[in-house]
């Protein structure tokens, strides 16, 4: 999310899918859309019939390749170095579109004179704390002025920023503090530190004989990716990117983003129709869920959840994280908004509306870090709910004896799932690592109710909310999550009810007081929806984030969701027919923020608010009724004008300017450059993944200098790189990937009898050289060999693998689908089980779409002897607890 | 029935006679198909969803028959799908029917090997017990004299397949009680 929330504002898709149709030319790069989100494909092949050039980026040769225009075979982690060579030739032959780059992002931009880039040093940017593996991101800011980033380590200009202001200023106001002082801007494009210049030094080295040597990949089929992003963008003409989770999945995947959205802004794509970048999700709610976040940064709304620095009350808070400019500004608004909901009449100006109820963060708590405090004993219980990671997530036997280590788990699934029933039966218990008898850990199984069977909504990948409605009652013990999480918390107070203890009030003091229905006293979905949606002093719903206020006047559960239940009717579930509407169809379920659909629109139009040119319209300005109008609901107030110029002292959504697309900004433009948000650099850079065959050909940095590795433990070694000794122990690379007929770690889709059969067995692909190599035979079983695991697979001879030629050898791919678990109807090898835990730094995210490994013919040895494989491995390689973990 | 019904009721005849000389239509059609009706024809009622596996979000109807799910369809109305689903979306009926499904609560002790029969009220007691237990023995007052107001105690995972409303009493439940290891699968 931080890749798109720095660069634009919002952690979103920036257009939705229909969309694609209007797009001239559609790269499509880690994603492998037509079999992953094959519905949604239909809108590339309705853009291909209206004459769109489709490209597709990807290690493999799928049918997405097949139905597009161009397929580029790229080197597994290796985006960044030809998303990189094609901004390098952007700009080497200035195909970039000058004006909207002027106006709308912050090309202009002059950076402090400390400011030391990759090509200073070698590949890391300056700030960097090499004990502390971090980055002191100051040096990365504009001259002159300090802009707090929309997305992403918001914190981490914490201090800094209230030693500005003192806290005598800040206490009890609330309301924005005065003007920043703005940031020198050369429209020229000439000064040498301006953001524009940066970057054509930065990528000068990303040349396209630097790209075949990196990614493999032909120096003529590269420029003529080049030369149709570069005829396909523009006024007339727009290009789209789409990817999915073959870009996150990196130790550098926000970066992957990034680097596309630095493309888009400089060829002018973003906020138009057929533009922007098209993020695809995968699971049903996926977006929902950052949006209404169960992740341990972020509460509702993308507000970020507090950190532990003394003292701190909402006023430290609010001053500590928001923007001084763009609707950011407006956050203590939607703070104070959401401990309404969520606290009710015990809120009051007087107690701070109950912010000191909120758990502070030290230090990161993703998933990864929990269950390295439940290997440390810390963590002891555990909830699942419809997640299943001893197959879907990095490192499974990590996973596994995270819980081994619990006092309880609860799971709640639809069927018994690998995470559910790793006591019994999982490759520890084979090996005789665990068994059974000696596991304390008590498991409850709660059986789920399906979507069929419950009310609810679901964001889809385009931010829209689409209602669905409870069609049957749930068989026997199966209940919906709502039902769980209400009476849970039903229960829960009830055993607290009058205690004193101080630590208890923020349990006692929520609104807990849903309406239920039927025999199994469900809670009203919509209700829930309603409080989403919020509410004025009288308990009417509000109907747009504007309304909120900060003095506790409003109650708001997730501000970007205001409008959502307005007029008291679920906007989710309107439904009018796709053929009654035109081609937005703004009026079938409801997209936030405030139901537009494509982001950013304002860019649409010129810098005097025309279309860039008739066939590209969507948003313009009306001289006759002085405001905004057009085919989307502009994303900008409808009446600033694009001559509005804001006084200097302006601050909040009233120091944007006629001319500021990206009104969440704090600047309002999109931002090439981030001058704050991301741990690991201002600007997208290669770098090898953790595990790689090759050197970085780029710098003499190899990997992600501030990437997050786990805590060393014994099952989750790194394998050497590149050079080094040990490496050509894993001389292949490998990623992961779905399938069409299975879905994510297998819970929704091992089970369903049709499925199963149309996909009935893990397997591996690889080409035909490299089963030549190995002797591999195809439909006989293949061992892929990592220093974590070793799995079996049945072996799939393909020339949709190409071996390629990258620094001057072969290098071969074998690709694995990761649906697979030892439950179900159909079974077989976790892929990962071979997966590390080393993440991108941002979002913690693990990298499992670029890895190295082995493979040789057969089935893997059975019980311990798989271990002793494995372990027989990382010696020949000589790992140890260090390899792979220099800086 | 006379002989000429009864030999013009031959699917053989009636291929041959007909205008299906494949006999891939009307011809291979008995009795019994004639009188056959869809299940989406036949339905009590018709029930707006949305498909649950990926992100796409197209349209389902969900076709309702004495209380059972008896057939799942795209929707053509969805500006978004048009009418289509894939495999998975397809189904989807089997999903929510099949004999996949776990219907009752079950019980693993500690140490034990294997599953018991557990009802549900009393599930939710004693995990309510658990979580209330794990949440003091994990509470964190401060941490290097900085206020927490955490507990480390116990975790949560999932809500990327869940609805919105759910995500939203897990955030304000857990969070409410302390919890911050509250994670999805927005980072696999």
């Amino acid at each position: 999310m931080p890749g798109l929330g720095t660069s634009f504002g919002r952690g979103g898709a920036t257009t939705y899918q229909q969309d694609l149709q209007n797009s001239d030319c559609i790269v499509i790069e880690g994603s492998n859309m037509a079999e992953c989100h094959p519905v949604g494909f239909q809108w590339v092949m309705e853009a291909k019939a209206r004459g769109a050039t489709v490209i597709h980026v990807d290690p493999r040769y799928t049918r997405t390749s097949a139905l597009a225009d161009i397929h580029v075979p790229l080197r597994a982690g290796t985006d960044i170095a030809f998303l990189g060579g094609i901004i390098n030739h952007v700009l080497q032959n200035e195909a970039y579109f000058r004006e909207y780059l002027v106006t709308y992002t912050n090309a202009p931009d002059v950076l402090r004179e400390d400011y030391q880039d990759t090509e200073d040093l070698d590949g890391v940017f300056s700030g960097l704390d090499r004990e502390g593996r971090s980055y002191t991101p100051s040096s990365w800011q504009y001259e002159g002025a300090q802009v707090q980033a929309a997305s992403g380590q918001r914190d981490q200009q914490y201090s800094e920023r209230l030693s500005r202001h003192s806290r005598g200023e800040t206490t009890g106001s609330g309301g924005p503090v005065g003007g920043e002082p703005k940031p020198q801007r050369d429209e020229t494009l000439q000064h040498p530190r301006c953001v524009f210049q940066v970057l054509t030094r930065h990528y000068a080295r990303y040349t396209p004989e630097m790209v075949e040597q990196v990614c493999g990949i032909p120096r003529d089929l590269f420029l003529r990716v080049c030369q149709e992003l570069e005829e396909n963008s523009g006024r007339d003409r727009t290009s789209e990117f789409v990817y999915a989770v073959g870009w996150t999945q990196h130790t550098v995947g926000v970066q992957y983003i990034r680097a596309a959205a630095v493309l888009q802004l400089l060829l002018g794509n973003v906020g138009r129709p057929g533009g922007g970048i098209m993020a695809l999700r995968g699971h049903a709610s996926i977006q929902g869920s950052t949006d209404i976040p169960t992740l341990f940064n972020l509460l509702p709304g993308y507000l970020p959840m507090p950190y532990a620095h003394a003292d701190e009350d909402l006023d430290a808070f609010v001053e500590g994280e928001r923007a001084d400019k763009g609707y950011w500004t407006e956050m203590r608004a939607y703070t104070v908004s959401l401990l309404k909901a969520w606290y009710g009449p015990a809120a009051t100006p007087e107690n701070d509306f109950c912010f000191g109820h909120l758990p502070r963060l030290t230090g990161s708590h993703s998933n990864y870090e929990t269950i390295h405090a439940q290997l440390d004993g810390v963590c002891k219980g555990y909830f699942l709910m419809g997640e299943n990671p001893v197959v879907g997530n990095a490192n499974a036997t990590l996973q596994r004896l995270g819980m081994a280590n619990l006092d309880w788990l609860v799971v709640r699934d639809f069927s018994l799932v690998e995470s559910a029933t790793w006591w019994k039966e999982s490759p520890e218990i084979e090996s005789g690592e665990l068994r059974t008898e000696d596991i304390g850990t008590e498991v409850f199984f709660l059986p789920a109710a399906a979507h069929t069977e419950k009310d609810g909504s679901f964001t889809n990948t385009q931010r829209m909310l689409q209602w669905h409605h409870q069609a049957v009652e749930p068989p026997g013990d199966a209940r919906s999550d709502l039902w769980f999480l209400f009476h849970l918390g039903r229960i829960v107070r009830e055993k607290l009810a009058g205690s004193l203890n101080p630590r208890d009030r923020a349990v006692l003091d929520l609104t807990w007081d849903y309406p239920t229905k039927g025999a199994l006293a469900e809670p009203e979905a919509e209700a829930v929806l309603a409080e989403i949606n919020g509410f004025d002093g009288e308990g009417r719903p509000l109907a747009s984030y504007e309304q909120l206020e900060d003095d506790g006047s409003t109650a708001c559960g997730c501000w970007i969701y205001c409008g959502v239940y307005a007029d008291g009717v679920n906007q989710a579930d309107r439904r009018k027919p796709a053929e009654e509407q035109d081609w937005i169809a703004n009026e079938w379920g409801w997209a936030w923020p405030a139901n537009r659909r494509i982001l950013y629109n304002r860019a649409s139009a010129d810098p005097d608010g025309k279309p860039w040119s008739e066939r590209k319209a969507l948003v313009w300005w009306d001289d006759e009724s002085a405001s905004w109008t057009g085919h989307d609901i502009p994303d900008f107030d409808r009446h600033v004008s694009p001559w509005h110029r804001p006084p200097e002292d302006a601050t909040g959504a009233e120091a944007l300017s006629g001319v500021d697309p990206f009104v969440m900004q704090s600047d309002g433009k999109g931002w090439l450059f981030v001058p704050a948000g991301l741990t690991d650099g201002p600007l997208p850079t290669h770098y090898e993944p953790q595990d790689s065959p090759f050197d970085n050909l780029l710098y003499g940095q190899q990997r992600n200098p501030v990437r997050q590795l786990m805590p060393p433990r014994e099952h989750n070694r790194y394998h050497p790189s590149g050079s080094a000794p040990g490496a050509d122990v894993f001389p292949f690379a490998l990623t992961t990937y779905r399938l069409t007929e299975h879905h994510t770690a297998g819970g929704m889709s091992r089970w369903v009898p049709y499925l199963s059969e149309l996909q009935p067995e893990m397997f591996c692909e690889v080409s035909p050289e490299l089963a030549r190599l190995r002797g591999l035979e195809h439909m006989g079983w293949a061992t892929v060999v990592t220093a974590r695991g070793a799995i079996e697979a049945r072996v799939l001879v393909t020339d949709r693998m190409t071996p390629m030629t990258v620094q001057g050898r072969t290098l071969h791919q074998v690709g694995l689908p990761y649906h697979w678990g030892g439950n179900g109807l159909v079974r077989g090898d976790a892929a990962n089980e071979l997966t590390h835990q080393s993440l991108d730094p941002n979002v913690h995210i693990m990298e499992t779409k670029a890895l190295s490994c082995d493979i040789r013919p057969g089935r893997r040895p059975r019980g311990a002897a798989r271990n002793e494989l494995v372990r027989e491995y990382r010696v020949r390689a000589g790992i140890t607890e260090k390899t792979g973990t220099e800086i | 029935m006379g002989l000429r019904t009864f030999i013009e009721s031959w699917p053989v005849y009636r291929q041959l006679t007909g205008d299906d000389p494949l006999g891939r239509g009307s011809a291979s059609y008995s009795r019994t198909t004639k009188t056959l009706v869809p299940r989406t024809v036949t339905a009590e009622k018709v029930v707006k969803s949305i498909c649950p596996y990926c992100a796409v979000g197209c349209g389902q109807n969900v076709y309702v028959q004495d209380g059972q799910v008896t057939q799942v369809e795209g929707d053509p109305d969805s500006p978004v799908s048009r009418g289509r689903l894939c495999p998975k979306g397809a189904a989807t009926k089997q999903l929510v029917t099949g004999s996949g499904r776990q219907t009752r609560v079950l019980y693993r002790r500690p140490h034990g090997t294997d599953w018991e029969e557990l009802d549900l009220d009393t599930a939710m007691d004693v995990i309510a017990d658990r979580v209330l237990e794990s949440r003091r023995a994990g509470w964190q007052d401060e941490v290097d004299g900085a206020r927490t107001n955490r507990t480390l105690g116990f975790a949560h995972l999932g809500g990327a397949t869940l609805d919105n409303e759910e995500n939203y009493l897990i955030k304000k439940l857990f969070t409410a009680m302390g919890a911050v290891q509250i994670e999805n699968q927005a980072r696999i």
